[in-house]
């Protein structure tokens, strides 16, 4: 078995940011991303996610830490002022 | 006149919230219900609209939509010089008024068939046509220069399954006609009311936990979301009247008028508008218009499409 050492990156935001954030990815040269349906609470109030307009969603990216940190600073600068963003990463293997 | 019963549905699905009940609406249904309502609107307006000649249509759409370009463009001083609310927030809600609420209006249609009145059936092209408009100008009067991410903002209404659907609705009945749509009219004419109340129920619901949201913002937008419906109801009653439509259409034109959008413009402002509070938005229009206009707004409206009709009837 081998294994890479790659970044994993968890964003959670708002439903209402799902195609733009895939427009952004494809611009960051991100190959890959699994997005999820998510509820929950944080500073922007309770995410009941009953009503998908209301929803939020979580997304995992498996990159290069470079990689993962380029797109932390996009995804800051461009969305954090007015959406709810929460943004996490940890150090992985990758099984290939 | 009493209430028309699917409205009830809508209490139910409040009152399961406040309660905390465990009531929900699996997330698939409410996607299915709200394709089949925008889809069985659209139909029977294109049914509708096949015996009727178009250009006369353009014309009155023409004058419909250009009236009501006035609603956001009143909402949005109120907001501003009564509400004290900031540019972003007083644009979001000016657009969201402007525009339309599907759901509203389809309790408005039960209201009237319940009550027998007939009003005409093409007033449902004014749906899609109003839909878009007030958003435009609400992001125009929340930005002022700004820049806006008008083509994403854009093709989130225009392609989005609200406006597609009515439309693609509109031309399939269109098409098809009375008589080809008949094999579909057990499925979209014939449960279309039992569908709306477990749609209501659902809208119930996410009220419930926006009247609690709500109370924080003081009662300047709780004023504002019952008297500005009835000011828009006044504006359209009276257009609809000049137009020469029935009692019943300038009913539901009043009702159109009054009724706020809250989910084609809340996905749209939280795009294009984002520094503006959803949660004031929303909370206004589905929190407290959107029930007003069902209980009390609809007979109101019924009484103002009246009162004009044989009013300006006469002089005419």
């Amino acid at each position: 078995m081998t294994a890479q050492s790659k970044t994993l990156l968890t964003i959670i935001t708002e439903v209402a940011l799902e195609n733009s954030l895939i427009d952004d990815f494809k611009r960051l040269g991100v190959t890959g991303y699994t997005i999820v349906e998510a509820r929950g609470l944080g500073t922007h109030g309770l995410r009941t996610g009953n009503w998908r307009k209301e929803g939020n969603i979580r997304i995992d990216i498996v990159a290069d830490s470079d990689q993962c940190a380029r797109i932390v600073e996009h995804l800051r600068s461009a969305y954090d002022r007015d959406y709810g963003l929460l943004m996490y990463s940890c150090p992985i293997d990758l099984h290939v | 006149m009493p209430f028309e019963p699917v409205v009830f549905f809508f209490v139910l699905g409040a009152a399961a919230g406040l309660l905390r009940s465990d009531l929900k609406i699996p997330s698939a249904i409410y996607e299915f219900l709200s394709i089949y309502l925008l889809l069985a609107i659209g139909l029977k307006g294109g049914v509708e609209l096949a015996g009727h000649p178009l250009g006369e249509i353009a014309l009155v759409s023409l004058a419909v939509v250009a009236v009501a370009a006035a609603i956001p463009l009143i909402a949005f001083p109120a907001l501003r010089l009564l509400g004290g609310l900031s540019r972003a927030d007083a644009g979001s809600i000016a657009g969201h008024y402007g525009s339309v609420s599907v759901v509203t209006f389809s309790v408005a249609v039960a209201f009237l068939n319940q009550h027998a009145i007939p009003y005409e059936g093409y007033l449902i092209v004014f749906l899609v046509l109003l839909e878009m408009p007030a958003l435009i100008i609400g992001v125009i009067l929340a930005k002022s220069g700004d820049a806006v991410r008008w083509g994403r903002m854009l093709r989130e209404v225009l392609f989005g399954k609200s406006i597609l659907l009515l439309t693609g609705g509109l031309i399939i009945g269109l098409l098809a006609g009375p008589e080809g749509i008949k094999p579909l009219d057990a499925l979209f004419f014939d449960l279309f009311k039992g569908m709306l109340a477990l749609f209501l129920l659902e809208m119930g619901l996410v009220a419930s936990t926006r009247i609690a949201e709500f109370r924080t913002y003081g009662t300047f937008l709780l004023g504002f979301a019952v008297v500005m419906p009835m000011i828009a109801a006044l504006i359209g009653s009276l257009t609809g009247a000049l137009l020469g439509l029935s009692v019943g259409g300038v009913m539901l034109l009043a009702t159109l008028y009054a009724s706020a959008s809250y989910i084609a413009a809340p996905a749209a402002m939280r795009i294009a508008v984002p520094e503006a509070n959803p949660a004031l938005s929303i909370g206004a229009a589905l929190g407290v218009t959107f029930p007003f206009n069902l209980f009390f707004g609809l007979p109101l409206y019924y009484w103002l499409a009246e009162f004009f009709v044989h009013r300006l009837g006469a002089t005419t």
